[in-house]
């Protein structure tokens, strides 16, 4: 990966917000088990209170507002990085129970997880002895 | 920071304060021109106020116990790791973007750093370190005996 992908990407799809801030897309990991689909975002300023989760028809919207980083009586003297909003959408296959999707917040990241509906759980067929 | 909103204000009074954030803005921009662009790992911002520092940086995910911040004279440095999910036998990546690892990055500040007087902060996956001055570092102002 190259040293630009380091940084935080702007969301240019996203619709534009009411409040004049940019967009970013998080970073996330997405990981099966046999059970669960886990989605982690990186979304650095956010915490439970700032995050909405949106579920439409099978669109999955991850969205997290963050607090404007301008510290008061402080000068921004040096910059790197900008403070913004987040969104990301994924579309949901039909196998997720959408019942049980559950998150969690902590320390920036969040963790959804998207359990797998029963009915298409691998099951394991026994193989009678003829 | 051009949006269409910005010249459709009605009264000038209310975008003062947006014109002179505006304005300041623009000189970090010009007087930045010919730095490197940012390519380190964490990015940072810097914060100034009467003398004093305040760095701040995103670190989404990393245990504040993980992460190291050391001070020798008038040099800041970040160091820590970012843990790879264990993942069990049979569970997959479908996708990763977070990037797992460790990182160090140094920071040279204008002035000397009072050590003892460092404090760090870790918040949202933000952290925030402030940096006071060194008291034998800050200007003196000398009487002028007649």
């Amino acid at each position: 990966m190259s040293e630009k992908d380091l940084q935080k990407t702007e969301n240019t799809a996203a619709a534009e917000r009411i409040r004049n801030v940019k967009t970013f897309i998080p970073r996330v990991d997405i990981y099966e088990t046999k059970d669960a689909i886990f989605l982690i975002a990186d979304m650095p300023g956010v915490d439970e209170k700032t995050v909405d989760i949106e579920l439409e028809k099978n669109i999955l919207t991850i969205t997290g507002r963050v607090e404007d980083g301008r510290s008061r009586d402080y000068n921004l003297i040096f910059s790197e990085y900008e403070v913004g909003d987040y969104e990301r959408s994924f579309a949901l296959s039909d196998e997720i129970d959408r019942d049980k999707i559950n998150a969690t917040v902590k320390q920036g990241v969040l963790l959804l997880e998207l359990p797998k509906a029963e009915k298409v759980k691998p099951t394991k067929i026994a193989i009678k002895a003829a | 920071m051009f949006t269409p909103s910005f010249w459709r204000m009605k009264r000038f009074a209310d975008s003062v304060p947006e014109i002179l954030r505006l304005q300041q803005e623009m000189n970090r921009l010009f007087s930045a021109a010919g730095q490197s662009a940012a390519t380190d790992y964490p990015a940072i911002n810097i914060w100034e106020k009467d003398g004093a520092a305040l760095i701040r940086a995103e670190l989404p995910g990393i245990d504040p116990e993980n992460i190291d911040i050391s001070v020798t004279d008038n040099t800041v440095t970040i160091s820590g790791t970012k843990k790879a999910q264990n993942l069990k036998e049979g569970e997959n990546y479908l996708r990763q973007e977070r990037i797992p690892g460790g990182f160090q990055r140094s920071i040279q500040m204008p002035f000397r750093v009072d050590a003892k007087g460092v404090e760090a902060k870790y918040e949202k996956g933000v952290l925030n370190v402030s940096l006071p001055r060194a008291q034998e570092d800050l200007p003196k102002k000398i009487k002028i005996n007649a």
